[in-house]
């Protein structure tokens, strides 16, 4: 993975001593709350229900076991032993205090990270595909193209005020698991007839309150024009996007005011005069950074193990994890491990201390100290040999992180909800508890199969509820905390929007609404089919039909 | 009267600043001062007048303004402010770097209205030279600000040549 040089460690130091004269002129009231939000902001701390919360970045996912130890010693000594992984390949702290954050700050400056711009109206975390350099069908290893932008996107004078916050995703393999077409700007890795790297580029998707699936403006960008073009696309909504309504900031709105053809002729405008200036990429630079993320020592191995294939035919939940969280490794005799962080009764993404020390010591032990966190909210061993897979899943069960149900409808993604954040309009994490309890035969969930369920507390649909097969998304209704369904959306290379089943259902009946979901899918699938599959046949009536069905 | 910071000291404000609202006469009016900033829309409409008159000439944009308004006089302008209405809002930052890679403009650029200590080093970078703080804002804080990075990893205006063709 990328390792800090004397320019990104000195850049980090600078930042963690501005925040603590900024942190040290709020206390002494120099600044006023007004001014110090946007700058406590961009250092990823929020002011919750109950305390503050810090937002501190993973880089696209991406984590050495040293870094998670240091994540776990924090939660141990600034908070109260527990994180909780969000939706951006980012992690949590809910309860550390405002005078501890520049201590904070400088531990994770320590492991070279930092809370930078996990917050605020700027460009976030950049976000990737979790199989990012050991998927069988990658085209081109995402994560040196990440980190380039990291780089670029890392306190960039002109658009640290944009009009709203500013997300960007990166996908290099065929099955986009980066929910790429719901970004900002999305980034598909392609090569060209000659071999050669660029990027699809689309602009203004987004979730929130208006959710719009991202549209092409450029077919093919070459490589070595990233960066000016992106520059480019920024300064265009950095000038255009509206102001005035918060709610209709983000990109995506100006896209549709004006449309892709007017939006890509206003870059292309914009970017001729940056166009092959000094911000243009160089192939050393490239190769730089590329240098960080070269295979580790992967041995010669057999692409079959007898003990394995015995232990499965004894140990069935052990058979059904191979099934459902081991995925197939670019390399013979490896395989891509998920362990999901989502046992019945946890918030879903949450994990203690000991959780994190004991996955760091997995990683070193099985995976080359190697960790990715996915927007799933689970957590990836990306290099486990296949011999290995029997003593790593007995291992993780000690710490209940082995169950098999990656994907499956117990796999549920979802936001911190009104138990925590103070934007939310309801509790998002009863709501995933009670379904998890509702399907927790393991053999009822393996029969429904693939579905994703996510869970927004709220219309910034951090639960990404939108591109849920199934989607919940909290309400207000005169104070009290109603649920509103939607079907058929998904997160994929075919990314499609929900559709609202109908009015919404109060907290205690969503156990109920959900089986009869499940149930009609049940009945009307064909084989082969999964639970989008059904929707998109037989569209949304039948549910609607069952679901409403005594509702007169 | 503002403090102003001018190449990162604190300067003497030679310029006074009419509002949108202020006619031609607020202008030529203004005895005791000799350079005049003025909205951008009295400039492109009374650019004739304003050349012809006997005091010098700036021109102020606000944050929706189009800097390539200003094509044609950069090379004659002395100054152009622009204006933070709200120092949230950061089209500035993108007209300030418009007027000095696309435009060439060589003249002082200022920031003025919301302008305070924690943006001025951004503001910097995207090529403003002079700044007229806030009220509140203490000048020693300010001044500190131009130093809170030792670089930084984008083309600039300041740095037009990346961190990655320098490390």
């Amino acid at each position: 993975m990328y390792i800090y040089d004397q320019y990104d460690n000195q850049m980090l130091q600078d930042r963690i001593t501005q925040f603590r004269d900024q942190t040290r002129r709020f206390l002494a009231g120099d600044l006023t709350n007004e001014q110090f939000l946007p700058l406590r902001l961009q250092n990823g701390l929020y002011m919750q229900r109950l305390a503050h919360m810090l937002r501190v970045a993973i880089p696209y996912g991406l984590l050495s076991s040293r870094q998670l130890r240091k994540l776990a010693s924090i939660a141990r000594d600034y908070d109260k032993g527990y994180a909780h992984f969000s939706t951006r390949q980012n992690i949590q702290y809910n309860w550390p205090q405002l005078e501890q954050v520049p201590d904070l700050l400088a531990e994770l400056a320590q492991v070279e990270m930092h809370a930078i711009q996990t917050s605020g109206n700027c460009i976030r975390n950049t976000t990737t595909d979790q199989f990012a350099g050991v998927a069988p069908d990658e085209i081109e290893d995402s994560r040196p193209w990440c980190e380039i932008i990291r780089q670029w996107s890392t306190f960039h004078p002109e658009f640290a005020y944009l009009p709203r916050k500013f997300k960007i995703a990166v996908c290099g393999t065929v099955h986009d698991q980066a929910a790429t077409q719901v970004h900002d700007i999305g980034l598909y890795l392609k090569k060209n007839d000659q071999g050669e790297v660029g990027f699809q580029v689309l602009v203004g998707g987004g979730l929130g309150r208006t959710p719009v699936i991202g549209a092409e403006i450029c077919d093919f960008l070459p490589w070595q024009h990233l960066l000016t073009y992106l520059d480019a696309i920024m300064r265009v909504y950095n000038r255009y996007g509206r102001r005035d309504n918060k709610y209709k900031a983000r990109i995506k709105i100006l896209m549709k005011e004006i449309g892709p053809e007017e939006y890509r002729r206003r870059v292309e405008a914009e970017w001729q005069h940056d166009k092959d200036g000094p911000g243009t990429l160089t192939q050393e630079e490239v190769d730089r950074c590329k240098a960080f993320f070269t295979d580790p020592a992967y041995e010669t191995l057999p692409d079959t193990d007898a003990a394995i294939e015995a232990e499965a035919g004894k140990d069935v939940m052990f058979s059904h994890w191979l099934e459902r969280n081991v995925a197939a490794h670019k390399k013979p005799g490896y395989r891509i491990v998920t362990l999901c962080l989502k046992e019945t009764g946890v918030a879903p993404g949450d994990v203690t201390d000991r959780q994190m020390d004991f996955i760091a010591d997995l990683a070193d032990r099985f995976s080359f100290g190697e960790v990715r966190v996915t927007h799933e909210q689970n957590v990836v061993l990306a290099d486990v040999r296949l011999k290995d897979l029997y003593e790593m899943y007995r291992a993780c069960m000690t710490e209940s992180l082995a169950t098999p149900y990656l994907g499956l409808i117990n796999d549920i993604v979802c936001c911190p909800g009104g138990d925590y954040c103070s934007l939310a309009n309801a509790k998002s994490i009863p709501i995933a508890e009670a379904i998890q309890r509702r399907f927790e035969d393991y053999d009822t969930q393996k029969a429904i199969g693939d579905l994703t369920l996510n869970i927004s507390g709220c219309m910034n649909a951090c639960g990404h509820h939108h591109v849920g097969n199934i989607g919940i998304l909290g309400v207000d209704k005169k104070g009290e905390e109603f649920y509103q369904v939607t079907l058929g959306g998904s997160a994929d290379r075919n990314a499609a929007l929900g559709s609202v089943l109908g009015p919404s259902f109060a907290q205690e009946a969503m156990p109920d609404v959900i089986a009869k979901i499940v149930d009609v899918y049940m009945e009307h699938r064909q084989e082969g089919e999964n639970f989008l599959a059904t929707y998109n046949r037989i569209g949304i009536e039948p549910y609607k039909e069952r679901v409403y069905a005594n509702a007169d | 009267m503002p403090t102003l910071i001018k190449n990162g000291q604190v300067a003497a404000n030679d310029w006074q600043l009419v509002d949108m609202d202020a006619g031609l006469d607020k202008v030529e009016g203004t005895d005791t001062v000799s350079n005049v900033i003025v909205p951008l829309a009295m400039w492109l409409a009374e650019k004739d007048t304003l050349t012809g008159c006997d005091k010098t000439i700036g021109v102020w944009l606000d944050s929706e303004d189009d800097p390539y308004s200003l094509a044609d006089d950069v090379a004659s302008l002395p100054l152009i402010a622009l204006k933070f209405p709200s120092f949230r809002d950061g089209r500035a930052y993108s007209s300030a770097a418009i007027l000095r890679t696309r435009l060439n403009f060589k003249g002082e650029l200022r920031a003025v209205g919301d302008v305070l200590r924690d943006q001025l080093y951004y503001m910097q970078k995207c090529g403003f030279d002079s700044f007229e703080l806030s009220d509140g804002v203490k000048t020693e804080d300010a001044l500190s600000a131009f130093s809170d990075f030792h670089t930084g990893y984008q083309s600039t205006v300041t740095e037009p040549t990346p961190l990655f063709r320098r490390r």
